[in-house]
């Protein structure tokens, strides 16, 4: 098996030497140059063991833990990155003088805008997915993860795709797809590492103890099913040359525009909602230490969200080439969708029945609560501004910038925060987290910066909207598009600064797992002794 | 009659008629009475196996054990 293993590193390590001499653009060349350093790293650490005597297999009868560890550093230390980035665009937009000309073209808005958007969807939702997943289908399954080593090659290769993608993006690689837009041989590395993620978990449930598979899996399954068929099926491209970046769509105008939202729609509906709806389903009942409200709504809700989200992509496309029939089926559906997400906010939200006290006790319970209410907000105000007569006034201002922050640091963010917390402690083999007031400032900080934010959008947007279409008496446009962006000024300093709120609350969250990781240690045997202490 | 004809009309008539049979028959599935004893006990599932895993499958006895945290609600 090494052998294996060793020639095939050393063929990739050669062609990516190539490919670093060869390049036909700087991007390409500096991932090539990077997969090579990767590849003859591993190379002679495969070398080093080959031949020796095996390290003893771990043992079958404890859960592998270590992978979610390091998932639990890299969610917290890519949301730190993703939220930085972030408000450093904000700022860029209301003080265009942030576009340094020193630092020309890399760090203009254009490169370092889908920087923020990927940094925090698929490095920060990505890694929290991948080690809550990995935590909730081992307890529920009540068995180790399949596929021994296979889960740290998901965990290090996903991180490797966050990288190229980034660095990608800086260097000006892109595909100008809205949230797919790394270059095809990062999308194949990306689907070769999902394909493994999609073995690891499929193969321990299928190895699982229980007889029922737990909701929370079924979530995460169709999360990680969906989003490989999506990935794949929008990236269909063809490389101009082997030696270069530079990709050509295999869809073109109208069709290529539907896959991308069919795509990009779904990347909301799979990635950021069925994935962190199974966080739901399995954190809150632990954290407010009682089952769900309804197991029967559960499989309800499942069904019907995984039978509506894929058809809502269309309500992208409305005043465009796209036919109104389809544009008009979007919209239906998306409006049909407002029920099974009310339905999975309220079985989240009653399953605090009888335990509502835990909200002025427990500043984690309050953050999942406060996800919850973002997530019933977020998806009753994605409806409405899916209707077409909304859209003509939402669509292209920042009102859809808010609406998707309201339901990312709302929803995502909040939930995310919340398992960070549950998880922390228990994996280091702590009672609870360092700080426990440090959890309540972290709330009321993010809390803040969202509603600043969220607030400020629709005022925002919402006038810019109605600034594009007003006319005078004669039917001409009134506004010129110079004076949307000067009266929007206030507005945007007023989102920078809720950003401000919600990165420094993140801040305080990273100090305070790090001071819990610094008191404990790794919790490697989970017996059950030592948890009944650490799940108090 | 064309490809995209075809697939258009299979479409719009069996394989619409297929999904919401299936979506129907999973909601009647999940709110079946003779199902009642499942869907708790499945609903008590992350709060069982939470220390090391079992050792052998037939150690499931302690898996109905009642548990200190957690009451099923009524």
């Amino acid at each position: 098996m090494n052998y294996v293993k060793l020639t095939l590193l050393g063929c990739v390590t050669l062609i990516a030497a190539l490919g670093a001499n060869w390049a036909h653009d700087l991007s390409y060349q500096v991932h090539a140059f990077l997969i090579m350093l990767v590849s003859a790293y591993l190379f002679l650490q495969v070398l080093r063991q080959t031949d020796e005597v095996a390290s003893p297999a771990a043992p079958m009868d404890e859960y592998s833990d270590g992978v979610i560890r390091a998932g639990v550093i890299a969610t917290a230390f890519w949301g730190i990155a993703g939220f930085l980035v972030g408000t450093f665009i904000a700022f860029q937009l209301a003080f265009p003088v942030l576009n340094f000309e020193w630092a020309q073209p890399f760090a203009n808005f254009g490169r370092l805008r889908p920087l923020h958007t990927s940094a925090v969807i698929f490095a920060f939702g990505g890694n929290a997915l991948i080690c809550t997943s990995f935590y909730v289908v081992q307890r529920t399954s009540g068995v180790r993860l399949w596929g021994g080593k296979t889960a740290w090659f998901v965990f290090w290769g996903y991180q490797l795709f966050i990288v190229l993608a980034a660095t990608g993006y800086l260097l000006g690689s892109t595909q100008s797809k809205e949230y797919a837009e790394p270059e095809w041989y990062v999308d194949i590395w990306l689907t070769i590492v999902w394909l493994a993620y999609l073995a690891v978990f499929l193969g321990t449930i299928v190895r699982r103890r229980e007889k029922h598979i737990y909701v929370a899996n079924w979530f995460y399954l169709a999360f990680i099913i969906t989003v490989a068929m999506l990935h794949v099926v929008n990236n269909l491209s063809i490389p101009v040359s082997f030696w270069g970046s530079k990709s050509v769509q295999v869809f073109a105008g109208v069709q290529d525009a539907m896959t991308q939202w069919w795509y990009g729609h779904n990347a909301v509906g799979f990635f950021l909602t069925a994935g962190f709806l199974g966080m739901m389903y399995y954190f809150v009942p632990k954290q407010a230490e009682r089952p769900v409200y309804s197991y029967k709504l559960s499989i309800i809700h499942f069904w019907a969200l995984i039978f509506l989200y894929i058809w809502a992509g269309p309500h992208h496309l409305h005043y465009t080439a796209l036919p109104d029939w389809a544009a008009t089926l979007g919209m239906v559906f998306s409006i049909v969708l407002w029920m099974p997400s009310w339905g999975g906010m309220i079985n989240g939200l009653m399953t605090l029945q009888g335990a509502w006290d835990k909200l002025r006790t427990d500043p984690i319970m309050r953050m999942f609560v406060l996800s919850l209410g973002f997530y019933g907000m977020s998806t009753f105000e994605g409806p409405m501004m899916s209707i077409r007569a909304v859209n003509s006034l939402s669509h292209y201002t920042d009102w859809t910038i808010g609406h998707v922050h309201s339901g990312a640091l709302g929803w995502n963010g909040m939930i995310t925060f919340a398992c960070l917390y549950f998880l922390t402690p228990r994996l280091w083999g702590q009672k609870e987290m360092h700080s426990m007031r440090a959890i309540s400032w972290h709330f009321w900080l993010a809390t803040l910066g969202i509603v600043l934010y969220a607030s400020s959008m629709w005022v925002s947007g919402i006038m810019e909207g109605l600034m594009w279409r007003e006319v005078d008496d004669q039917g001409f446009l009134v506004n010129a598009f110079a004076d949307t962006v000067s009266a929007k000024f206030p507005m945007y300093v007023v989102r920078g600064l809720g950003g401000v709120m919600f990165l420094s609350g993140a801040l305080i969250m990273v100090w305070n797992i790090w001071m819990t990781i610094r008191a404990g240690k790794p919790v490697t045997t989970a017996t059950p002794a030592r948890y009944a202490v650490a799940a108090e | 009659m064309d490809t995209y004809t075809f697939m258009r009309q299979l479409a719009d008539s069996w394989i619409l008629l297929a999904m919401f049979g299936f979506f129907a028959s999973a909601a009647i599935w999940a709110f079946l009475p003779s199902q009642r004893r499942a869907r708790e006990d499945a609903s008590m599932i992350p709060f069982r196996n939470d220390s090391a895993p079992k050792a052998s499958p037939d150690a499931r006895a302690d898996q109905d054990a009642p548990n200190p945290k957690g009451q099923p609600h009524d």
